[in-house]
């Protein structure tokens, strides 16, 4: 499997980094050799095999749905590029 | 008393408890020794107050009696950890300035036995190298020189092996994923253990792949793995896969005897090239355990070449997941915007900017390979591989192996920047023996046993079978022992 210059554009945008024109090519290269790599993958037999979810045989632990924490909106916001008036500050969203 | 710095935890705990020194003498030599060694690039945020802070309050518990093993050991913490109001940045630009408002469970497990905290170590951004090159702080650098070149301490822990191996700190936490406790342990001739995966808490451990990510200790001596990894684990309500088992004294199962132990030597571990220097390395460790008593077996464990290729698609498709987060909004850096820019711009930009190229390289192959249509061909298709290779040590433990026996490392460490051009997949390859444990969860160690011709360290790695850390740690004490590896790197720094 290779990846093409228009498969790397998109895969950049789907990962939301942004990759000068000029710099598409040799992305798509590299990315091509590492899918060859994993194309390894394809040599091994896995039929009737389950995809590994958990390595080892727990159960998820459940709890309440309920409020274990909370009130503090300072904190939460202390660390953020850009927080007005208690939220978080972006540029618009909606038109 | 000079030298304090090179003290093992065991021997400083001693010292303290019989109060020939306290923690802050301890502490003080320790951060001479760090501020005399920027050349290493290890510490990359240093927090002497809260250091000394903390070793006075250690020499008081100690004075009172009844500390805990690690009170008063001084120790340094990787960058991946979220230490309260101390920059915790993954080595990423795109968490410049970030101070969490909470300490990962790890850290805040240690505190409370009273370790304390010298700074923040340097690491692969977000975990992924395994060089320690591609970090926003710069290179770590291995303390052992042979000649002109500076040569790289592994990663991703890089900081962190550099550190315990210069004598900076007693020793340091480190987190591994793919290898990233074990192989720079192995390349600065120091203990490196990755416990079995849930034996510690993720909590606040910035994440990368999170069902491989795995916290453990880096220590000099396989006595202070043990003494540190009982203080770093716990059951921990906020990590939804930490384990519900109680944790054992790990130090008092190090008898140093394996009579009748089955170690298992896998034969597909034995690869094309491999340095011959390797290969009689772990000969000479395979006779050292049988000559301590152990019972030696040939095993296989047949899907071991494909292990590489699984890891590279579950860990970036774990990654591009966990790596979402850094978006700008939060927390960390934000890209200045143009005129018009819209908050699809700010992502791009800010991602773009933030992240190094082998992170964003590693994100955008877990974009594709989780992407609609390629999903089944390669991320299903790596999870039933993974599957398979931990069926292969299932089968292995089944048939009584206690313990495995591998090359830590395809060669010893390498000059920073001899890498720099070579394919990403090259700097891979030097998972390529530690790769497996991470996938099947399992405890696995890094010993050294040895010095290359040129007179770098290399290290063995022992396996183990899932919780028993404490049995595995005693058959690395008898390898210890019997290696008797003490070289030292002589200080140019």
């Amino acid at each position: 499997m290779s990846i093409d210059i228009d498969t790397a554009r998109k895969v950049a945008h789907l990962a939301r980094i942004a990759v000068d024109e000029s710099d598409l090519p040799a992305l798509a290269g590299e990315l091509s050799n590492i899918l060859t790599f994993m194309e390894q993958l394809n040599e091994v037999d896995v039929e009737g095999v389950e995809p590994m979810t958990s390595v080892t045989p727990m159960r998820l632990k459940r709890r309440e749905d309920v409020v274990t924490d909370g009130n503090y909106q300072d904190k939460i916001l202390s660390n953020a590029p850009d927080a007005r008036e208690g939220f978080f500050a972006v540029p618009k969203v909606v038109e | 008393m000079a030298d304090l710095s090179k003290l093992t935890i065991a021997d400083a705990r001693d010292k303290l408890r019989a109060g020939d020194v306290s923690a802050v003498e301890l502490t003080k030599d320790c951060l001479a020794e760090i501020e005399a060694a920027d050349a290493l690039g290890a510490f990359v945020h240093k927090t002497p107050e809260i250091a000394l802070e903390r070793a006075a309050a250690a020499d008081a518990r100690i004075k009172a009696g009844d500390a805990p093993a690690m009170c008063g050991i001084p120790i340094g913490i990787k960058d991946l950890f979220c230490t309260k109001g101390v920059e915790s940045q993954a080595a990423s630009a795109i968490l410049e300035g970030f101070k969490p408002e909470y300490e990962s469970t790890v850290s805040q497990n240690l505190a409370d036995a009273g370790a304390v905290m010298l700074g923040k170590l340097n690491m692969d951004e977000f975990a992924m190298g395994s060089s320690n090159e591609t970090s926003t702080y710069g290179n770590a650098v291995n303390p052992w020189k042979i000649d002109d070149r500076e040569l790289t301490p592994g990663g991703s822990s890089g900081g962190s092996a550099s550190a315990v191996a210069a004598d900076l700190c007693l020793a340091a936490t480190g987190t591994d994923t793919g290898g990233s406790i074990r192989q720079p342990a192995a390349f600065t001739g120091i203990v490196g253990l990755k416990p079995t995966y849930g034996r510690c808490s993720r909590w606040g451990v910035v994440a990368f792949a999170s069902s491989l990510d795995q916290a453990g200790p880096m220590t000099k001596t396989v006595r202070d793995a043990a003494i540190m990894m009982e203080s770093m684990a716990s059951h921990d309500p906020k990590d939804s896969t930490s384990a519900e088992l109680a944790v054992p004294n790990f130090e008092a199962m190090l008898t140093g005897d394996i009579k009748g132990k089955k170690i298992g030597i896998p034969k597909e571990y034995r690869m094309d090239g491999m340095p011959e220097e390797i290969e009689q390395l772990w000969a000479d460790g395979t006779a050292m355990l049988k000559d301590a008593g152990a019972e030696i077996v040939d095993i296989s464990l047949p899907h071991t070449k494909y292990a590489l290729p699984a890891y590279y698609v579950i860990a970036p498709a774990e990654a591009s997941s966990n790596l979402a987060r850094y978006d700008g909004v939060r927390y960390g850096h934000r890209a200045k915007l143009a005129a018009g820019d819209g908050i699809v711009e700010m992502y791009e930009k800010t991602r773009a900017e933030g992240f190094g190229p082998e992170v964003q390289r590693r994100v955008m192959i877990g974009t594709y390979v989780l992407s609609a249509g390629f999903y089944d061909a390669y991320y299903n298709r790596a999870r039933k591989v993974r599957a398979l290779i931990k069926k292969d040590f299932d089968d292995v433990f089944a048939a009584d192996v206690d313990a495995i026996l591998t090359p830590a490392t395809p060669s010893a460490a390498f000059g920073l920047g001899e890498m720099k051009d070579a394919d990403p997949v090259q700097m891979y390859l030097n998972d390529v023996f530690t790769v497996t444990v991470n996938l099947a969860g399992l405890p696995g160690i890094s010993v050294p046993a040895g010095l290359d011709k040129q007179g770098l360290p290399l290290g063995l790695q022992l396996i183990g079978r899932p919780w028993e850390e404490g049995d595995l740690l005693n058959t690395a004490y008898a390898l210890e022992s019997a290696a008797g590896f003490v070289s030292k790197p002589s200080k140019w720094w």
